[in-house]
């Protein structure tokens, strides 16, 4: 392990919570509901991250917890499943219902759980329940997915079938691309967990080999091992650097050669590097700070710095799982500082003494940044693009290298604001 | 238990953020989890604002329930205390705190601090943002001034005459993430002038803890928007006997009698109304002759309370359309919009259901809505022209150019927003007489942005309501081509009233001629 320096801040934070993670869940998996069961702020969280109102109506939606509903369980209970009704209603097509614990429906205890088997019973057949919680108070942004997926396990049968299962929600372009290679590979069992259809879901035994597409999967991986899967190391396919070694362990545990990987995704590795190159004109040399919010953060560094050659002032992550991140944490530079947890104020203070060219953070700080002169990528969008893979790098980069950009032509560093 | 697929309003916390973000030297330290912090976003993009919400977030986690949580608020109060130096610090909590009932108020006034504290206490799950917002302004106006309460005496409207200077007011209400507020202030600000008042405080937008002191050193208060500021104002009225306004000036009228209301209270003379009525463009541009096809134009209104009975106003009476639904989703101002649309001859609908407002929206047929950014993306999937008139705001009701709705300047602004989206006047006569050329598209609307194509999917559209009820009424060729002749706007409606008249005549099929009948039995 290179010589990285860890640290650990707790304070208050700046992120979003792990119910934001529905935006991307469902639509990966249109044939399903999210129903939040929670408070009005959840629901405007949600909506105000989503952007809720190009959808006539959308396949997600809050339970709001009234006044009476905190006043006995009981009648919480009976008023869920009225509204359960309404809905299932109201929306025949819905396969799969997930009903999402918040910090209210937590705090009250409200044992989702059990309603949820309640309703398998009733619905069998028709529709199926799963509950997971994205309170803020146990989850962070993407760690809502891992809930989800951690959620699904159980309703996954068993096969033994050598396969290969990419985990985690990538878009569908890019996972048709993974596939494409995987195949050329001569890999032809592969599955991809979420499923694009909530009910499609993959069997899993001692013979699946789990290949993650994203970090932020701690708890999806350990309910996987328990279930028998086998958890391929590597690093994770952002970049150039880290597609080519997941593709490479990818390979190894299907004792694919080496050269036989090389053979196939060479091509794409040069077709990339020279798409890379006009970002990396822009990007090198800069100083970056990365704020704390999707646990991509430490994957981006080193794909920043390994191939786009910035400067790493300080790696932010909510989480840090170091044996989901090891590889990933060989391939950074020494000395590189990785801050886990955040108080805002303080990693502010950090981020102005240390006048980087680039921050990379929420939708929250990014306009106070830039008025300060601070460019500024909303580390959101890392979560709706298609970053993923090799034919990916430049793009990826391009998010990082287009601010600063604007910012070279608009020059001025003070501006008036409001 | 309320299934919510998208919420007009906020939480009452939010409404709370709104009064501390619109404010100078505040500081809001809320007791919420990992999460909430979303709400500095609302401010960060919409409002594109360069600065952060004065708000610090005690994050608590599920670890710390356990343990001691009103520990971790003293250690974030004392902290934001330290750090921003705020000259009035709001604590409050939101939904999740309210349950775990740690009282940060309470904690904050036991930590010695000098500076006013205000403790709110707003209840999350049974009020909504604009509630908040009010009660935030009221609690803070009544904490910095109370201890004046007693030694004061009542504020007479008339006393500027004795200390021999022009009349104060203060404008109260508006706030960030309102409706235009930044420019209306502005421009109400600019009339007062022009009348020889001047403007004592502008609050909670721009204000200061000192401001809010000051706001006794006026003579009467405008109440610019009564969601945000009656309550403020009811509380200073009945304790200092400070008198406030009731109209909103929103419209040529409605400023008129917003000005006569002001003279009337300061005791000023009367003004000339021809003068004031020449002030804004609107009378003369709804009366040249290119409006003529204004009239009795089908407007659907929905938004808040203030917004939405202006609207219903200025449209039937300033610019001649015809008012064929009227709603909003504030319920503290429901009375006062059902007086309205009782006026109109319309039925209110109030509801927070956006879902509720589509269906209204669509049965009513309208050729223009006026309504909230919800309704614009409603309206637009009917395709029908949309102008945004209340909040929830998006970016692009952050205008950068001056775009008031008050005053002189606010009915241009609104003349222009309405009347744009509309088919302008020469070119619906234009498309109504070339549209059986060739070369005609149907559905032509290039004044909405795009190529409508909603024409075939709306002759064969099977809406769940349509399918139930025309259960074996059948479209003949010669009926569905006949119906592709209605101009578009109103193809919808004469579609649901011809079926409607072949069910009470027991026709099974619709030809051309049926659909005459139709137009012959309802008109």
């Amino acid at each position: 392990m290179s010589k990285v320096e860890f640290n650990k801040e707790t304070g208050p934070r700046e992120v979003f919570c792990g119910l934001t993670s529905i935006v991307w869940l469902h639509r990966r998996m249109p044939d399903a509901f999210f129903l939040v069961v929670g408070s009005r702020t959840c629901a405007h969280l949600i909506q105000s991250a989503a952007g809720v109102m190009i959808f006539a109506e959308p396949r997600f939606g809050t339970a709001i917890l009234e006044e009476k509903d905190l006043a006995g369980l009981a009648d919480a209970h009976e008023e869920l499943d009225r509204v359960i009704n309404d809905l299932i209603a109201r929306r025949p097509e819905i396969k799969t219902l997930f009903l999402v614990g918040s910090c209210p429906s937590e705090v009250i205890k409200l044992d989702l759980a059990t309603v949820a088997e309640k309703l398998n019973k009733r619905f069998l057949g028709q529709v199926r329940f799963v509950n997971y919680s994205g309170s803020g108070i146990e989850t962070t942004f993407t760690q809502g997915e891992d809930g989800a997926l951690k959620a699904l396990i159980p309703l996954m049968e068993s096969s033994n079938d050598e396969k290969l299962l990419l985990v985690g929600t990538v878009a569908n372009n890019v996972e048709d691309r993974f596939k494409k290679i995987f195949r050329n590979l001569g890999i032809s069992n592969i599955e991809s967990f979420p499923p694009r259809q909530s009910t499609e879901l993959p069997k899993i035994g001692k013979n699946t080999k789990v290949l993650l597409t994203q970090p932020y999967l701690s708890d999806t991986v350990r309910d996987l091992k328990h279930r028998g899967c086998e958890i391929i190391s590597a690093p994770f396919p952002l970049g150039i650097e880290g597609s080519t070694k997941w593709f490479l362990a990818a390979a190894k545990a299907f004792k694919i050669s080496e050269l036989k990987v090389h053979e196939i995704i060479s091509p794409l590795i040069n077709r990339a590097k020279l798409a890379l190159e006009s970002h990396k004109e822009i990007l090198k040399g800069k100083r970056l700070f990365l704020l704390p919010e999707s646990q991509l953060e430490i994957s981006l560094a080193r794909f920043l710095h390994n191939e786009c050659e910035m400067d790493l002032i300080e790696v932010g992550t909510p989480y840090l799982n170091k044996d989901l991140m090891k590889e990933e944490i060989n391939l950074l530079p020494d000395n590189t500082k990785i801050v886990e947890g955040q108080h805002v104020e303080k990693q502010l203070d950090r981020v102005r003494e240390s006048n980087p060219d680039l921050v990379v953070c929420g939708m929250g700080l990014a306009n106070p940044l830039e008025a300060e002169g601070i460019s500024t990528k909303w580390s959101i969008e890392m979560v709706f693009s298609p970053i993923h893979g090799i034919d990916q790098a430049a793009d990826l980069a391009g998010l990082f290298s287009k601010p600063l950009k604007r910012n070279q032509i608009l020059t001025s560093k003070t501006l008036v604001t409001h | 238990m309320e299934l919510t697929l998208w919420t007009y309003e906020g939480p009452p916390h939010v409404g709370a953020m709104r009064i501390a973000s619109s404010m100078k030297d505040i500081h809001y330290v809320l007791h919420a989890p990992q999460g909430d912090t979303y709400a500095d976003l609302l401010f960060t993009m919409i409002e594109r604002r360069g600065q952060r919400p004065p708000v610090t977030y005690t994050t608590f986690q599920a670890r710390d329930l356990g343990g001691d949580t009103a520990e971790l608020v003293k250690k974030n109060i004392k902290e934001a205390v330290e750090r921003f130096k705020p000259k009035t610090l709001l604590v409050g909590e939101s939904c999740t705190a309210e349950l775990i009932q740690d009282q940060p108020g309470a904690l904050a006034k036991g930590m010695g601090f000098e500076m006013p504290i205000v403790n709110l206490e707003l209840p999350a799950y049974s009020k909504k943002e604009n509630w908040g917002a009010s009660e935030t302004f009221y609690q803070l106006t009544r904490t910095l001034l109370k201890e004046k309460v007693s030694n004061s005496e009542k504020i007479s409207p008339l006393r500027w005459k004795e200390f021999g200077r022009r009349p104060k007011v203060n404008i109260l209400g508006p706030s960030l993430l309102g409706f235009r507020c930044r420019d209306d202030v502005i421009e109400i600000q600019r009339i007062l002038s022009e009348q020889g008042i001047d403007t004592n405080v502008v609050a909670p937008l721009g204000a200061s803890p000192d401001d809010v002191v000051r706001l006794i050193d006026a003579e009467i208060n405008i109440c610019l928007y009564p969601e945000i500021a009656e309550a403020s104002c009811e509380w200073l009225k009945r304790n200092f006997g400070m008198e406030y306004t009731n109209t909103i000036p929103i419209g040529i009228k409605n400023t008129i009698e917003f000005i006569n209301e002001v003279y009337k209270k300061l005791d000023l003379p009367y003004t000339n109304k021809k003068e004031l009525e020449n002030k804004s463009k609107l009378p003369w541009y709804s009366k040249s002759v290119d409006s003529n096809y204004l009239t009795g134009k089908r407007v659907f209104i929905f938004g808040d309370g203030t917004h939405a009975i202006a609207a219903a106003k200025i449209a039937k009476e300033e610019l001649g359309f015809e008012v064929v639904g009227l709603g909003t989703y504030s319920r503290e101002m429901a009375r006062q919009v059902r007086a309205t649309a009782k006026d109109l001859n319309v039925e209110a609908l109030i509801t927070n259901n956006y879902l509720e407002v589509e269906d209204a929206m669509k049965k009513a047929a309208p050729e223009l809505v006026l309504g909230t950014q919800m309704e614009r993306h409603s309206a637009k999937r009917l395709g029908i022209p949309c102008s945004v008139i209340s909040t929830p705001i998006h970016v692009q009701d952050v205008p950068a150019r001056y775009s008031p709705q008050m005053g002189w300047e606010g009915a241009n602004v609104i003349f222009d927003d309405w009347v744009h989206p509309l088919m302008m006047g020469l070119e619906e006569h234009l498309i109504d007489m070339f549209k059986h050329d060739f070369e005609f598209v149907d559905g032509h609307q290039s004044h909405l942005g795009h190529t409508a194509t909603k024409t075939k999917d709306l002759i064969n559209s099977e809406d769940k309501e349509n399918k139930n009820r025309k259960e074996g009424i059948i479209w003949t060729e010669s009926g569905k081509a006949e119906l592709t002749k209605v101009p578009f706007f109103v193809r919808g409606k004469v579609k649901t009233n011809t079926e409607k008249y072949a069910i009470l005549r027991g026709i099974p099929e619709i030809s051309d001629e049926t659909l005459y009948d139709a137009k012959a039995y309802f008109s």
